[in-house]
C-alpha cells in the first residue's frame, strides 16, 4: 500500500470513528442500539450542508449539524424511547423505524441529487506529507477525528461526568443508589453520541457527499466497528475504525467490488474467538 | 393434529383456492405476494420465536436465492425448476455463513450482528455490476409458460405455500424444534443437560435460511426481476415486521403480519410516495404499543377470557425483557 492510500486509509479512518464513538457511547451506557445513527449522520450532512452554504461558514455548519442532530436525538430519547425503556430488542427495533422515517423525510426535502459541502478556502488544495501530495481538508479530518478521541478520553477519564458514565456503563443501578440522577446522564450522553454523527455528517459530506443510502454505509461500517471494538470501549472504538478504515481502502484497491469482503473476514474471525468484541466485557448486571 | 384442526385447515384452505375467482388479476398479485411474505415471516419467526434470535439479515437470505434464480434462468439459461432448486441451495449457503458466525451471539449482539452480514449481502449486489447488474438490477423470465397466468400462479404457489408451511410446522414441533425452545428459554440449561447448543442453533438458521430461500425463489417467479432493494435492509425489516405484527412464535401469524402490512402498503400507496415513512411509524407503534402483535394480542385476550392454554410457549418471549445469556 503506497503512503497514499495509507493516508486515505487513516482518514476515513477518522471520519468512522467520529461516527462510531457517538455509536458506541450510547450503546455502552445506555444499552441501547441505535440503528437510527446512520440516518442521523445523514442529516446531520444535509442540515451542515444547508447551513455551511447559505451562511458560507464551514464552522458554522458544523455547530448547526451537531445542534440540530443533537435536538432530533433528544426527540428520539425522550419522546419515543422512554416508551420502551429497559427492553434492548424493542428500542432497537423502534431506532429502526425512526431510520426509515429519517431517511424519508430527508428524501422529500433534499431528493436524490448528491451533495457535496463545500470546503472552506483555508482547507482547499493540498500539501506534501510523507513524500506525496495529499488534499488538506483530509487531513483536516484526520486531525479532528485525533482531538475528537482526546476530548472524549479527557471527558471520560478526567471528568466527573466522564466518572458517572464510566461507572454507569458497569453498573448504573449502583451510580443511581449513590444519589446520582443517571437520566440525566443518559441524556446527556445520548445527545453527544448524537451531535458527534451530526458532526460526522458534515465532515464526511464534505468528501465522500451526500446520497440518500450513505446512511446505511456509515452504518454497517460504525456496527462493524463495534463488534470489532467491544461495547463501550472508547480504545475499542479507536482501533476498531483503524482497523476498518484501513481495511476498506485495501480491499478497495485490490478488489473494488467485494470490498466489503475485506472487513467481513476479519470480523469473523475475531468473533469467533471474542463474541463481545477486543475490548468488550460481559453485561455485569 | 386433532380432527378439529383439520377441518379448519382445509376451510382455510378451500377460501384461499376459492380467492381468484373473484378478485381482479391485481388483487390476485397481492394475494400472491402475501402468501410469499407470509412464508419469508414465517422462516424469520422459526428464529425468533423459537429460538429466540431475532434475525434482520433474512431479506438478505430471501433476495439471494432471487438473484440467483433469475441469474439462472435469464443469464445462464437453467429451466425454471433448476433455478430454483440452484437459489434455494444459495440461500441456504448463504444462511450457514450468517449461522456459522452468529450462532456464539444471542440477543442484541446477534441482531447487529445479521444486520451487518444482511448488508454486505445487499453491498455486494450493488457493487458487482457484471454479474447483478448493480442498480439496474436484473430481468428474466422466470415462470414456465403453463403458470404465467395470474390464476395458476397464485395457486401454485398457495399449494407451495401450504406444503411449506406444514413443514415448518412440523419442523418447530419436532423434538428438534422442542430443543429450539429449551435453548430459548434457557441456553445455560440445555448446554448443562448435554445439548450441543450452538450446533443446535446453527441447524435452526440453516433451515430457517432453506425456506426463506423458497420464499425468494417464489418472489423471483413473481416479478421476473430483482435488484439491489430486494436484498436491501427494507426487505428484512418488512419481514421482521410481519412476522412481529402476526405475533411472535405463533408461526402461522406470519401471514396474517404480511396480509395487514401489504394491504396498509396499498392503502397508503394510493395516498402517498411515503411509503418507508408510513413503515417506520409502523414499526414505531407496534413497539410501543402491540410487541406482541395482532395474534398476540388477541391471545392475550382470549387467554384471560376462557383461561385456555396453547400448544405453544407464550409469544413474544423474545420481545419482553430478557437478560442477555451470553
Amino acid at each position: 500500500m503506497s503512503a497514499f492510500q495509507l493516508l486515505n486509509g487513516l482518514t476515513y479512518a477518522a471520519l468512522l470513528f467520529v461516527v462510531a464513538s457517538g455509536f458506541t457511547l450510547i450503546f455502552g451506557l445506555l444499552r441501547i442500539v441505535n440503528l437510527a445513527h446512520g440516518a442521523l449522520y445523514l442529516l446531520g450532512g444535509y442540515i451542515g450542508f444547508a447551513v455551511a452554504t447559505r451562511t458560507g461558514s464551514f464552522a458554522l455548519g458544523g455547530l448547526g449539524a451537531m445542534t440540530a442532530i443533537a435536538a432530533v436525538g433528544f426527540v428520539l430519547d425522550q419522546g419515543l424511547l422512554r416508551f420502551v425503556r429497559g427492553n434492548e430488542l424493542r428500542q432497537v427495533l423502534l431506532t429502526l423505524g425512526f431510520a426509515f422515517v429519517l431517511n424519508d423525510m430527508a428524501l422529500v426535502i433534499w431528493g436524490g441529487d448528491s451533495f457535496t459541502v463545500p470546503i472552506p478556502q483555508m482547507l482547499k488544495g493540498g500539501m506534501r506529507v510523507f513524500g506525496v501530495y495529499y488534499p488538506t481538508y483530509r487531513l483536516f479530518v484526520l486531525v479532528t477525528g485525533i482531538v475528537v478521541f482526546a476530548g472524549l478520553w479527557l471527558l471520560l477519564n478526567h471528568t466527573r461526568l466522564g466518572a458517572l458514565i464510566r461507572a454507569g456503563v458497569d453498573d448504573a443501578e449502583m451510580v443511581e443508589a449513590s444519589g446520582v440522577n443517571i437520566r440525566r446522564v443518559f441524556l446527556v450522553t445520548f445527545l453527544l453520541g448524537s451531535a458527534l454523527a451530526g458532526l460526522g455528517g458534515l465532515m464526511g459530506g464534505a468528501f465522500l457527499s451526500l446520497y440518500p443510502s450513505a446512511d446505511a454505509e456509515i452504518l454497517v461500517f460504525s456496527l462493524a466497528i463495534v463488534i470489532i471494538g467491544g461495547r463501550g470501549s472508547l480504545v475499542g472504538v479507536g482501533v476498531g475504525s483503524l482497523l476498518v478504515g484501513l481495511l476498506n481502502t485495501l480491499g478497495q484497491v485490490m478488489f473494488p467490488e467485494l470490498a466489503y469482503f475485506v472487513i467481513f473476514g476479519p470480523m469473523a474471525l475475531l468473533l469467533a474467538f471474542r463474541p463481545l468484541g477486543l475490548f468488550g466485557r460481559a453485561a455485569t448486571s | 393434529m386433532t380432527g378439529r384442526a383439520i377441518i379448519i385447515v382445509l376451510l382455510v384452505l378451500a377460501i384461499a383456492a376459492a380467492l381468484p375467482l373473484t378478485l381482479s388479476n391485481y388483487q390476485i398479485g397481492l394475494a400472491t405476494e402475501m402468501l410469499i411474505f407470509g412464508t419469508l415471516a414465517m422462516s424469520i419467526d422459526i428464529l425468533a420465536g423459537f429460538a429466540g434470535r431475532t434475525s434482520l439479515g433474512h431479506g438478505a437470505i430471501f433476495g439471494v436465492s432471487g438473484y440467483v434464480v433469475v441469474y439462472a434462468s435469464a443469464q445462464a439459461g437453467l429451466s425454471p425448476a433448476a433455478a430454483i432448486v440452484l437459489g434455494v441451495i444459495a440461500a441456504t449457503l448463504v444462511a450457514m455463513i450468517f449461522a456459522l458466525l452468529a450462532v456464539r451471539t444471542s440477543g442484541v449482539y446477534f441482531l447487529l450482528l445479521t444486520l451487518a452480514l444482511g448488508m454486505i449481502v445487499w453491498g455486494i449486489c450493488l457493487r458487482w455490476t457484471q454479474v447483478t447488474g448493480g442498480e439496474n438490477g436484473l430481468r428474466g423470465d422466470v415462470r414456465p409458460a403453463f403458470l404465467v397466468a395470474h390464476r395458476t400462479f397464485y395457486w401454485a404457489v398457495l399449494a407451495a405455500t401450504a406444503v411449506v408451511s406444514y413443514a415448518m410446522w412440523r419442523f418447530v414441533r419436532s423434538p428438534f424444534g422442542l430443543t429450539l425452545l429449551g435453548i430459548r428459554d434457557s441456553e445455560s440449561r440445555m448446554k448443562s443437560l448435554g445439548y450441543n447448543v450452538p450446533l443446535h442453533l446453527f441447524l435452526g438458521f440453516a433451515v430457517s435460511g432453506f425456506f426463506a430461500g423458497i420464499a425468494g425463489a417464489l418472489y423471483a417467479m413473481f416479478n421476473n426481476f430483482v435488484s439491489p432493494s430486494t436484498v436491501a435492509l427494507a426487505q428484512s425489516v418488512e419481514g421482521v415486521l410481519m412476522m412481529i405484527a402476526g405475533g411472535v412464535g405463533t408461526l402461522f401469524g406470519g401471514f396474517v403480519g404480511a396480509a395487514a402490512i401489504i394491504t396498509l402498503e396499498n392503502v397508503v400507496s394510493a395516498y402517498t410516495e411515503r411509503w418507508q415513512t408510513v413503515l417506520g411509524l409502523t414499526f414505531i407503534v407496534i413497539m410501543i404499543f402491540a410487541p406482541e402483535g395482532i395474534i398476540g394480542a388477541l391471545r392475550a385476550i382470549l387467554v384471560s377470557r376462557f383461561r385456555s392454554s396453547s400448544h405453544f410457549a407464550e409469544p413474544g418471549f423474545e420481545l419482553r425483557n430478557r437478560k442477555d445469556t451470553s
